[in-house]
């Protein structure tokens, strides 16, 4: 018999606020000290109480509009109970009878062609504390920086039905997650993780099968063969009776490639949900949700194909500056003040995306002023500045994106000099002082006369137009 | 009158307050009345006590209170009950009566404060919920517990809650500072309903009581009516389980891992939790706990729940049908001016029984003020006035 896999994801995506959800402590602690990140709210004391960080709720509506949701513009809070020493009220607060946002689309591509995903809910909650495991003394102690961290959970309906299409789903989420720059969603750094629903049934049967859920995945590359595994797994079950299925809670141990049993349905605890007294509904008027609806990117397929029409950029082109907003926003800073696309999109391709790779920084970390961009092109395409030492400033604007590249290039000595005396003295001292170039060039060396000239390009610090140096150059050398 | 006391400051100052010990203080020890929080030092205090610092009031002390302030008067504290001659007594009221502290500042949950007062003579207010912030206080039912002032007089009262009420950011429930001004706003008061039904189980002593707060309210020129409403009496069934919840998901937190007591004898962390809080939690907080956890579960929260909250609506809505045509409504604060140690020892759960009468007020977050061994309930920003019929009352009283 055939079988097809039905999946479901649960993804957890924390929001990438400067504070937490209910309090105003950082947010981000990544790699910081434990314990370093807390306050007696995020801890859970008695007495604290929280008040809703509203650039939180602002995120949550931005990634609801980016999937296609529908938005509560009443939404609330709730308290979801168990006990877990990494949760320090032993509640988490949740969303759980009104989310932020409901009934979502994301389209995917795969080998296959294209497919929607609908999306059941985004809410919004808390994170929760890290338990660190000491081996050698035998302990767990926990870490609170992330307590109270904004999360928003991507519920899916179950229409995924493989390892491709569910990384295709992932990879869409993170792009426009990160294009609404709501989000890292850096699984490796645990800024995206992802609750893996699986059941197996005949192909076309429209009845689900015996679920299974793995919980808090951290790679896509362990997604797909957890994915691969269960599918196996369950279709053995089925066929050839090994076990019987059971609705639980799966580890997936990535190094032995296997899950294993957590938790069955049955002695899974109650969460208890219900309205949390101490935050007051939501209410999203008008004016906030319009000003966070017109806040919002285009979608990355949209501005490919206005790049293309509107900018007469080449497909390769488009695509390699739609990888990321940050690259968009800079790309079109820079056109709007040089005026060229092709020359933005060059500069932005063959020198800000190589400098990005270099620095091994992601292109959404990239905080290049993009006006300035376009005014270092200008100096360059109207000759003022050399291609070189263009790039040589490009270098000072990353590190210091306050450098404005005109008055830069004139303080260090910069820009291109159409002193014809100084370009013809500075030749004639190179062309005297190696009579065996000059000869090879005659001797119909081409190479001869690029070394003379890159010499002389050297002695100049670059500042010379260099089809004005070369006419100069042939001159002087042919009077030899 | 040492034992009403968690912890006596040394002070000779002239405006003395007693806080009783669900108010948070920063360097001496608040214990909610719990074995659970034996010595627990919060690492900040209460905003309300901050404001009358702030404005001239010294701390007298901490008086204390039962397992986080559920219970009748304070008898199921760790350190027993307060009585004399098998009387129980209030431990906050009893240090007000005593004239150490010119007014207490208390957590009124489910309604002791209340009672405290009409048992102890003294006058308390209760101010429409969200006019004095929360911050600060043990979290037990925070849908409906409200800071609270107890005094000999009502004009205490009035010029302590004119200093705690105002608006406070660290509280999300806390109303606009224009909406907390109100409860100073003087309006008049022309006509008081008897609210009939709800001096049901009402012994002689209450019953005298209202009447005679009848009869001064009339002698100074206000219209007394008797009313029925039904509805009101199903505040307390309704209260309970919505305490109960919210307390249940409240005292989850002392689990013996982070603060608060941890027992000696565990082998791994079910067993800590489980065996700290079987040691710590004394028996009627246990039963709330149990309760209020079974009526949350994914079986039971629609059709008892949730139900709760829609009657919490419906009474809401009938108070303001009510306040139509009257200005405040008049009901007991309890069924009898004393409790006995031996009535309470025969019927364990007496406080969810008696908070008949404080759960209306407490469900609604409508204001109250115990005058003459009586609750008056009055519209929501109406303290002021509630406060003028007290003071009436005391007049006609003399």
């Amino acid at each position: 018999m055939k079988y097809e896999t039905v999946i479901g994801l649960e993804v957890h995506v924390e929001l990438a606020t400067d504070s937490k959800i209910f309090c105003s402590c950082s947010a981000h602690s990544y790699g910081a000290d434990p314990n370093s990140h807390v306050c007696p709210a995020c801890c859970g004391m008695p007495g604290m109480l929280p008040v809703v960080n509203k650039r939180v709720v602002d995120f949550g509506m931005k990634a609801g509009l980016m999937l296609d949701c529908h938005i509560n513009r009443t939404t609330t809070f709730d308290k979801k109970s168990y006990y877990y020493p990494d949760l320090p009220a032993a509640y988490q607060t949740t969303q759980w009878f009104a989310p932020v946002a409901v009934n979502g689309l994301v389209e995917i591509t795969t080998s296959k062609g294209k497919k929607n995903v609908r999306i059941k809910q985004i809410h919004m909650e808390e994170d929760a504390g890290k338990l660190v495991h000491d081996i050698r003394e035998d302990t767990t102690h926990v870490d609170f920086n992330r307590t109270s961290v904004p999360l928003i959970e991507i519920v899916s309906q179950p229409d995924l039905s493989s390892a491709e299409e569910v990384e295709a789903y992932l990879e869409r989420l993170k792009t426009l997650l990160r294009y609404a720059r709501v989000a890292e969603c850096e699984m490796a750094h645990g800024t995206m993780r992802c609750d893996v629903n699986l059941s197996v049934r005949p192909e076309g049967s429209d009845k689900l099968g015996v679920r299974t859920e793995m919980k808090n995945m951290n790679s896509v590359e362990a997604i797909k063969r957890a994915i691969e595994y269960e599918t196996a797994r369950h279709i053995d079950a089925l066929e050839n009776g090994t076990e019987e299925l059971r609705q639980e809670t799966r580890r997936w141990d990535d190094i032995k490639g296997k899950s294993y049993a957590m938790r069955s349905k049955e002695t899974a605890g109650d969460y208890r949900y219900f309205p949390d007294p101490n935050v007051m509904p939501v209410v999203i008027d008008d004016t906030w949700f319009e000003s966070i609806k017109s806040s919002l990117p285009e979608f990355p397929e949209v501005k490919r194909a206005r790049y293309a029409e509107e900018y007469g950029l080449s497909e390769y082109d488009a695509e390699q500056l739609t990888k990321s907003i940050a690259l968009c926003e800079c790309f079109e800073d820079a056109f709007s003040v040089c005026k060229s696309a092709k020359d933005a999109a060059n500069w932005m391709i063959s020198e800000v995306m190589s400098i990005l790779n270099a620095r091994q920084m992601t292109y959404d970390m990239l905080k290049l002023n993009g006006k300035a961009l376009g005014e270092l092109i200008l100096l360059v395409s109207e000759g003022k500045v050399g291609r070189a030492n263009g790039k040589k400033i490009l270098g000072a604007m990353f590190d210091d994106p306050t450098i404005a590249p005109a008055a830069y290039a004139e303080e260090n000595g910069l820009i291109v000099s159409n002193d014809t005396g100084l370009i013809e003295k500075v030749v004639a001292e190179v062309v005297a002082s190696d009579p065996k170039a000059v000869a090879d060039y005659k001797g119909g060396k081409e190479k001869a006369l690029m070394s003379l000239f890159g010499r002389c390009m050297k002695q100049l610090k670059g500042n010379c137009d260099p089809q004005m140096l070369r006419t100069i150059l042939i001159d002087i050398v042919n009077k030899q | 009158m040492m034992k009403a006391y968690t912890y006596k400051a040394d002070t000779a100052a002239e405006k003395r307050i007693v806080a009783d010990d669900m108010i948070l203080t920063k360097d001496i020890p608040t214990t909610a009345g719990s074995k659970m929080l034996e010595g627990y030092v919060s690492l900040f205090e209460a905003e309300a006590l901050t404001r009358l610092k702030n404005a001239g009031y010294s701390l007298s002390g901490k008086a204390d209170v039962g397992e986080f302030a559920i219970d009748l008067l304070g008898e199921t504290s760790v350190r027993g009950a307060l009585s004399v001659d098998g009387k129980i007594l209030n431990p906050a009221a009893e240090i007000v009566s005593s004239g150490e502290a010119m007014a207490a500042l208390t957590l009124d949950v489910n309604g002791s404060v209340r009672r405290a007062a009409a048992q102890s003579g003294l006058i308390s207010v209760k101010p429409t919920y969200g006019t004095v912030s929360r911050y600060g206080t043990i979290p037990a039912a925070c849908s409906g517990e409200t800071v609270s002032v107890m005094a000999k007089c009502p004009s205490v009262c009035r010029e302590v809650l004119g200093v705690i009420a105002g608006h406070d950011d660290k509280d999300g429930t806390s109303l606009p500072e224009e909406k907390c001004a109100l409860v100073s706003a003087a309006a008049p008061i022309r006509r008081v309903a008897i609210l009939t039904d709800m001096a049901e189980g009402a012994d002689g002593s209450v019953t005298e009581r209202i009447d005679a707060l009848s009869r001064a309210l009339e002698a100074s020129g206000v219209t007394v009516e008797k009313i029925s409403s039904t509805l009101i009496s199903s505040a307390r069934a309704a209260w309970n389980i919505l305490m109960s919840a919210e307390l249940c998901n409240n005292v989850s937190r002392y689990d013996g891992v982070k603060y608060g007591y941890r027992s000696d004898n565990f082998s791994g962390l079910d067993e800590l939790y489980t065996n700290s809080r079987t040691e710590a939690f004394g028996e009627l907080l246990k039963t709330a706990i149990l309760f209020g956890s079974d009526t949350l579960s994914t079986e039971n929260y629609m059709k008892v729940y949730d139900k709760s909250l829609r009657v919490r609506r419906l009474i809401s809505e009938e108070f303001t049908r009510m306040f139509e045509s009257f200005d405040a409504v008049m009901m007991p604060a309890c069924s009898s001016m004393s409790y006995t140690e031996e009535a309470v020892k025969a019927d364990k759960y007496l406080c969810f029984k008696e908070n008949f009468y404080t759960a209306p007020a407490s469900i609604t977050g409508l204001p109250a003020v115990v005058t003459g061994g009586v609750q008056l309930v009055g519209r929501a920003f109406s303290e002021a006035a509630l406060l003028d019929l007290a003071e009436l009352s005391a007049k006609e009283g003399k």
